[in-house]
């Protein structure tokens, strides 16, 4: 179980992004993260995989406190993180990523196993270069497989919807119902796809760097669908966010 | 280590043979002078009279197999010339494994100079290996420096991939080429250079055949205090297509320098020049550590993808 305690995060110029954030992830839980753009989820996502650093607050898992825990550290005790701008690489290929990624050197085949769950031809791809040759659906794919060949207790995906085509999007919502379907672990996504909320055990808001509502997807799904509010604001007392 | 074993081993790391081989044609160059030399029925090697070196003569038609001449230096104070120059006849398809390894233990530098020319004959191909390679704990500097020519006739290929990535203290790199109808010269270059190391390739290119083509791709780490400089010269006189890249890899308080001119003479001339140059990205870093990797073998991993 992960529990964020009184999270805060400070630029260093002084703009507060994230505000006293108290958020738990239970085991095996589907939580999705959704808000309006620029309101810290992002932030939020790098700040338990370790990239970014609270200014004040804790962060446990297990009941242990990992907030001083570095990327790799984070990494090894088995948070993984798919970013929401792949990165690319000269001479890495997608079988050495997925290699890296799963802690031991893929078969052709094993590799070929996890790209074609995001619904890539896996022989297609496997040893080719994760170059700018790559479009930015496809690099987008290779990075949510990357995030499968993890197979951590706690995946972050953020915005893993952002730049795929609807065709592959499909697809992409079939790879995290089954994610969800196999419990074998709990997934963090950002999103603001309706799909993605719709097989959402827990839906949170946040915005303007707080919490501002959270519950099950049958309490906040709704809400979220229902007319002119686009977000039930907790931080101004159930008025609408905007 | 005896003289035999320093010797095969230096072979080993620039040409990937543990041992002489069985088969095919082979010639090995240490510390001067021709230590072991075979042919086969395609492929014969001869000492040339005039000057110090070997011509490897490829008959026409040729296919698939794969000629050695590695040239090693053992101790300090060798000042190595040698001229090489290959015939390749019409259809031939070959790979020729070249490279040098220079051991010095000793105060004096040692030296190699490999002239290689290249005659390519019609719709013949070569894929040309060449590893640098520098050991020895002596204060003698080792110094590498390859000249490659290529005459690249109507429908040729040339495939030509050189790596240099440890303990070469000074190099100074001339690769040169002229491309008929048709031709097509694939370079790839990876360098690391650490320490004081000073590293300079220069590539010449001249496109004068209709449909010719050269892509050049250069990738470099340069460490510590090391230097780097690569010069391209393209000219493409018909109608062809030249691509030139450099990337480099600056850590500590590496320099790399890249200086490309490309010359379109004709106006179906195609050519394209890529260069950048900086230090690791810090999201690569981040992308790897968040795999597991620490920010030292993230750095390592980056690096060997980068010069694999």
């Amino acid at each position: 179980m992960l529990e964020l305690k009184d999270i805060c995060y400070t630029l260093p110029d002084g703009k507060e992004i994230l505000k006293h954030i108290d958020l738990t992830v239970r085991d095996n839980e589907f939580m999705v993260i959704t808000g309006p753009n620029g309101g810290g989820k992002s932030t939020l996502a790098k700040l338990i995989a370790g990239i970014v650093t609270p200014t004040s607050g804790q962060i446990l898992l297990d009941g242990q406190d990992i907030t001083g825990l570095d990327i790799t550290n984070r990494a090894n005790i088995g948070i993984s993180f798919a970013f929401q701008q792949p990165v690319r690489f000269k001479g890495i290929t997608v079988r050495d990523l997925l290699s890296l990624a799963s802690g031991k050197d893929l078969s052709v085949r094993e590799a070929c196993g996890y790209l074609t769950q995001v619904g890539l031809h896996g022989a297609s791809y496997v040893e080719r270069e994760v170059d700018a040759t790559f479009s930015g659906g496809e690099l987008k794919r290779i990075e949510i497989a990357i995030a499968l060949a993890r197979e951590s207790r706690l995946s972050i995906f953020d915005e893993p919807e952002a730049g795929i085509d609807l065709w592959s999007f499909k697809n992409l919502i079939a790879v995290f119902e089954h994610l969800h379907e196999q419990n074998n672990g709990s997934i963090m996504i950002i999103s603001h796809q309706e799909r993605i909320l719709n097989i959402a055990d827990e839906i949170v808001i946040i915005a303007d760097g707080r919490v501002a509502n959270k519950g099950s997807r049958d309490e906040i799904y709704p809400l979220l669908l229902s007319e002119e509010t686009a977000v039930p604001c907790g931080c101004c007392k159930g008025g609408n966010c905007r | 280590m005896n003289s035999y074993d320093l010797i095969m081993d230096l072979v080993g790391k620039v040409s990937d043979i543990s041992d002489l081989p069985a088969v095919g044609a082979y010639n090995i160059r240490a510390d001067g002078c021709g230590t072991a030399r075979q042919n086969s029925e395609n492929i014969e090697i001869i000492t040339k009279t005039d000057k110090p070196g070997i011509d490897i003569m490829v008959k026409p038609g040729t296919k698939g197999e794969t000629v050695y001449i590695p040239a090693v230096i053992t101790h300090g104070g060798v000042d190595d010339l040698v001229y090489n120059d290959f015939y390749i006849g019409e259809d031939a398809d070959v790979t020729i494994v070249a490279g040098c390894g220079v051991h010095n233990c000793d105060c004096e530098d040692s030296h190699h100079n490999g002239i290689h020319r290249f005659f390519l004959a019609k719709n013949s191909k070569v894929l040309y290996l060449e590893k640098h390679y520098g050991e020895g704990d002596g204060s003698g500097k080792r110094i590498i420096n390859p000249e490659t020519e290529v005459f690249a006739e109507e429908g040729s290929t040339m495939e030509m991939n050189t790596v240099q990535i440890k303990g070469v203290d000074s190099t100074k790199r001339v690769s040169k080429a002229e491309l008929k109808d048709g031709a097509k010269l694939v370079i790839t270059e990876k360098i690391m250079t650490h320490g004081d190391q000073t590293a300079e390739t220069s590539f010449d290119v001249i496109m004068s055949g209709k449909d010719s083509s050269c892509h050049l791709v250069s990738r470099s780490v340069a460490r510590d205090n090391s230097k780097q400089v690569f010069r391209s010269y393209m000219r493409g006189d018909t109608e062809c297509y030249g691509h030139s890249e450099c990337d480099g890899i600056i850590m500590d308080n590496g320099v790399v320098s890249a200086i490309p001119e490309i010359i379109a003479n004709d106006v179906d001339a195609r050519l394209i020049h890529e260069a950048a140059i900086g230090k690791i990205a810090g999201e690569q870093l981040i992308k790897l550590m968040t795999l597991g990797l620490t920010e030292k073998q993230a750095e390592e991993q980056i690096i060997n993808g980068f010069l694999k």
